[in-house]
């Protein structure tokens, strides 16, 4: 099962944003999206969840996502967004429970706190989400995401996560937490498509990444095979050097053009 | 709190529980409102006598049925409709445009209905005779309604930019949209007749003075449907304040919700100020004080919101009757020496967490 567009094609305002890309994620692994800035990132990302007016076609478990129903999608299909706002004084466990919506669990306040205890938030359920940080408002929303679509299959087919950044504000420890949360939903056989900047998450994390570059695909596969010094260099326009060891897996540095 | 993972029962939360005492508090201020509206008046007439007599079947001084049944009880009504759907309309209207200071009154809605309901005043004899007796009593209900609702629609698709909502933006708009509603009525009073403008005043003066089993009658449908209505609309509401793609990725069928929201708070607005003019502040202070107390969560807003407008109404209604008798302070008047320092408040708390 996956998540498949064919020849997306994005116009925002009058500039060309995504020319004709194919994408393709598998359930039962991490897809990272990476990329330098304007790459199309994000933009490929909304494109695969609707939320911008595309060309092209976007295929969920094999369904056409322009043909299904907001409640049909919510079902099968977790969003988080970015940033988040939020218009009224909520508190965190009330945001969650927000992600209950579409009714499939019912509107349950033990499935709400079990999301907030998963991304470690369970002793702060009744603080008012405006009065959270930055990186705990991130873990709110990540909880209501995860209580929308609280398992990693339905009906035997399975769930999809789309992760817009979802380490952006988080200190070292709740990246790592975050990540592996996503990583779990995929081992449980849901599908995860996060857009990443940190490539060395994505490298430890990701079974497929997407390098993204001027709103192309420069390369879709295992990491080992698109994460490479040249791909890195021709992306991000700079030096990268790639490192593995047996022990930590890969790891990338950047390198000064100063310094060398 | 310690909650059983997966446990079937629906468990409320904390600040749940306490919105189920305050109901019960607002249940009573609402007994309260109409006690003292159905009491007091101008006349010295003692309406629970009245009623009394009337119950006993015993032979009633004209003078206080009349006051009873054709003063007290339709202005108990219709201040009790007029208050419920002031409150709900600004409620709705807050929801769908994510913001607290989204209120009809503030943002032209409401002089949008007036342009209609005016227009109609004057104009209706213009309508083939025909027309106009099948719509009867309906006229300037239905065109403050169609009023409101061009209003609203206006107002969403100016101050609304992919799913955002400027306050700026949407208070501006407001302010024209009233101006220009301003400039067509004084247009109307300098066209209109003697008779038309004593409809016209009076009206304008935002009143329930002038309620009768007739006004009750035709805002009585729109109000009851629109109010009705409302609660279908809290789990969407609660949805878009995360904003439009967040609710429509949990499953909100935005678009629809948005129509719903649209037409609910046209209906409840132009039904209230064609039955009882401009009455301003409800619209803001009451969901403000619920939010205050109970949280923001709509399931309870609205219905809450309801009882407790009509119930602040009621009050206003009679201090409006008493203040001065046997004259009657317009309660516009009162409306907004409650309401605006409220409304300066909420903007003060907004201030520096919102950017206009």
């Amino acid at each position: 099962m996956t998540v498949e567009a064919r020849n997306l094609h994005v116009t925002l305002g009058r500039r060309p944003v995504l020319h004709g890309v194919d994408f393709t994620a598998h359930a039962g692994q991490v897809t990272a999206i990476v990329g330098p800035n304007g790459s199309g990132k994000t933009t490929l990302l909304r494109a695969l969840i609707r939320d911008l007016p595309s060309r092209g076609q976007v295929r969920l478990n094999g369904r056409d996502v322009a043909a299904m129903k907001p409640r049909d999608l919510a079902l099968v299909r977790g969003v988080l967004p970015q940033a988040a706002m939020l218009a009224f004084p909520f508190t965190a466990i009330e945001v969650v429970r927000l992600g209950l919506q579409a009714g499939a669990e019912g509107w349950r306040i033990g499935l709400a706190q079990e999301a907030l205890d998963r991304v470690g938030l369970g002793d702060k359920a009744h603080r008012l989400y405006q009065e959270l940080s930055g990186g705990e408002q991130q873990r709110v929303q990540l909880a209501r995401v995860l209580a929308q679509v609280p398992r990693s299959q339905r009906d035997g087919a399975p769930c999809w996560l789309f992760l817009d950044e979802p380490v952006a504000s988080l200190d070292v420890g709740h990246q790592l937490a975050v990540m592996e949360i996503a990583a779990d939903f995929a081992r449980g056989g849901g599908g995860v498509i996060a857009v990443m900047h940190d490539l060395n998450l994505s490298a430890m994390f990701a079974g497929r990444v997407a390098l993204l570059s001027d709103g192309r695909v420069m390369g879709e596969g295992t990491p080992e095979a698109i994460l490479t010094d040249a791909n890195l260099a021709a992306a991000y326009h700079c030096a990268l050097r790639v490192n593995t060891a047996p022990a930590a897996g890969r790891w990338i540095l950047p390198q000064s053009a100063a310094a060398s | 709190m310690s909650v059983v993972a997966g446990a079937a029962g629906p468990a409320l939360l904390p600040r749940e529980r306490r919105a189920r005492l305050v109901r019960v508090g607002i249940y009573a201020f609402f007994a309260l409102a109409v006690f003292v509206s159905v009491s007091t008046g101008a006349s010295g007439t003692s309406a629970w006598a009245t009623l009394g007599q009337w119950l006993r079947g015993e032979e009633m001084a004209v003078a206080d049925r009349v006051v009873l049944f054709d003063i007290r009880l339709p202005r108990l009504a219709l201040g009790i409709l007029v208050g419920a759907s002031l409150a709900v309309a600004g409620a709705v209207m807050q929801g769908l445009f994510r913001n607290p200071l989204a209120d009809p009154g503030l943002v032209g809605v409401s002089a949008g209905a007036g342009l209609g309901a005016v227009v109609t005043i004057v104009l209706g004899g213009l309508l083939p005779v025909a027309l106009r007796d099948m719509i009867g009593t309906w006229l300037v209900p239905l065109a403050a309604f169609g009023g409101g609702l061009v209003t609203t629609i206006l107002l969403y698709s100016v101050a609304t930019r992919s799913g955002r909502t400027s306050i700026a933006t949407m208070l501006l708009a407001g302010i024209a949209i009233a101006a220009l509603a301003g400039a067509v009525i004084g247009v109307m009073v300098y066209i209109a007749d003697d008779r038309q403008l004593r409809d016209l005043t009076f009206w304008g003066l935002g009143s329930l003075a002038g309620a009768t089993w007739t006004k009750v009658a035709a805002a009585a449908p729109v109000i009851i449907l629109a109010l009705a209505a409302s609660p279908f609309l809290a789990r969407g509401l609660n949805a878009l304040a995360l904003g439009e793609a967040a609710a429509s990725h949990m499953g909100v069928p935005v678009q629809r919700l948005k129509s719903a929201a649209i037409i609910t708070v046209a209906a409840a607005t132009g039904a209230s100020v064609a039955v009882s003019g401009g009455i301003g502040f409800i619209g803001i202070v009451v969901p403000h004080l619920l939010r205050l107390v109970n949280g923001p969560d709509h399931r309870s807003l609205l219905p809450d919101a309801a009882v407790l407008g009509a119930a602040v109404l009621l009050l206003a209604d009679a201090v409006s009757r008493t203040i001065v008798a046997p004259a009657e302070m317009p309660i516009g008047v009162i409306t907004a020496v409650l309401g605006a320092p409220v409304f300066l408040w909420v903007l003060l708390r907004q201030r520096g967490l919102v950017d206009l």
